[in-house]
């Protein structure tokens, strides 16, 4: 019934760790600017605020079509109380155990890919930065 | 088939950002999490309605035009991002022209 609440708050939990990493990704890039430091990317890999607007496009992504298919279903409305099961107490509970359920499961299944899809993008990018590392050294 | 429709969706997108890859300027990586995001939610929808007993995919005309509506939903967002981020600073003259005095 409103299944896709689960992810949104996931999705905004994520967008705010998000933000956060951005901040302190572009204090930490000011730092080395002021003091000189090298910006090593090889071994900074990629940044993790890039990796979480991955998790985070898949999140609000499939939420804002799931909400558009509970809209098609009559489950959504855009009036209060925009769940049309909070109108009937007996909807209540079978809908709050979709969300517990069904809502959670899609949040772990969409985190999870996210998980192998970081860990592939960075096995790539240090066989690539390997590569690239050998052909600078000849 | 709404499951079916936007998976298609989605492996449609995901070559057409491979082949500009690694140039994402038109933002296409958005619209293929957008629709990868949502296939995996209604792949976990349908094992849960395996469990109550109904089936894993509706084959009606009406779940078809939902999968549809869906993936025009889902193209209109992406313009929306896109117009707005204005990657090609299209809107850039009519945001940098001040009113004459």
């Amino acid at each position: 019934m409103a299944c896709f609440l689960a992810p949104a708050a996931e999705a905004i939990v994520m967008t705010i760790v998000k933000k956060s990493m951005e901040k302190k990704e572009a204090q930490k890039v000011v730092l080395n600017s002021e003091t000189g430091a090298s910006d090593n990317h090889a071994e900074a890999g990629i940044p993790w605020s890039r990796k979480l607007s991955w998790l985070t496009n898949l999140l609000w992504g499939g939420v804002f079509l799931l909400a558009i298919e509970h809209i098609w279903h009559g489950e959504v409305v855009p009036w209060p109380p925009f769940l049309t099961a909070m109108n009937n107490p007996a909807d209540i509970m079978p809908m709050l155990q979709e969300i517990a359920s069904v809502g959670t499961s899609m949040a772990i299944l969409v985190t999870l890919v996210w998980a192998v899809l970081v860990i592939v993008a960075d096995h790539i990018y240090k066989r690539k930065s390997v590569v690239v590392h050998a052909a600078q050294e000849e | 088939m709404c499951l079916l429709i936007t998976l298609l969706a989605a492996v449609t997108t995901t070559i057409v950002w491979y082949v500009q890859a690694p140039n994402n300027l038109y933002r296409v990586s958005t619209l293929c999490f957008m629709y990868w995001g949502a296939s995996l939610m209604w792949l976990v929808d349908g094992f849960f309605c395996i469990a109550e007993g109904e089936p894993f995919l509706e084959f009606s005309s009406g779940d078809a035009l939902l999968g549809f509506t869906v993936v025009l939903c889902g193209l209109a967002a992406w313009v929306i991002i896109l117009l707005y981020n204005d990657p090609k600073n299209v809107f850039k003259p009519f945001r940098k022209s001040s009113p004459q005095k």
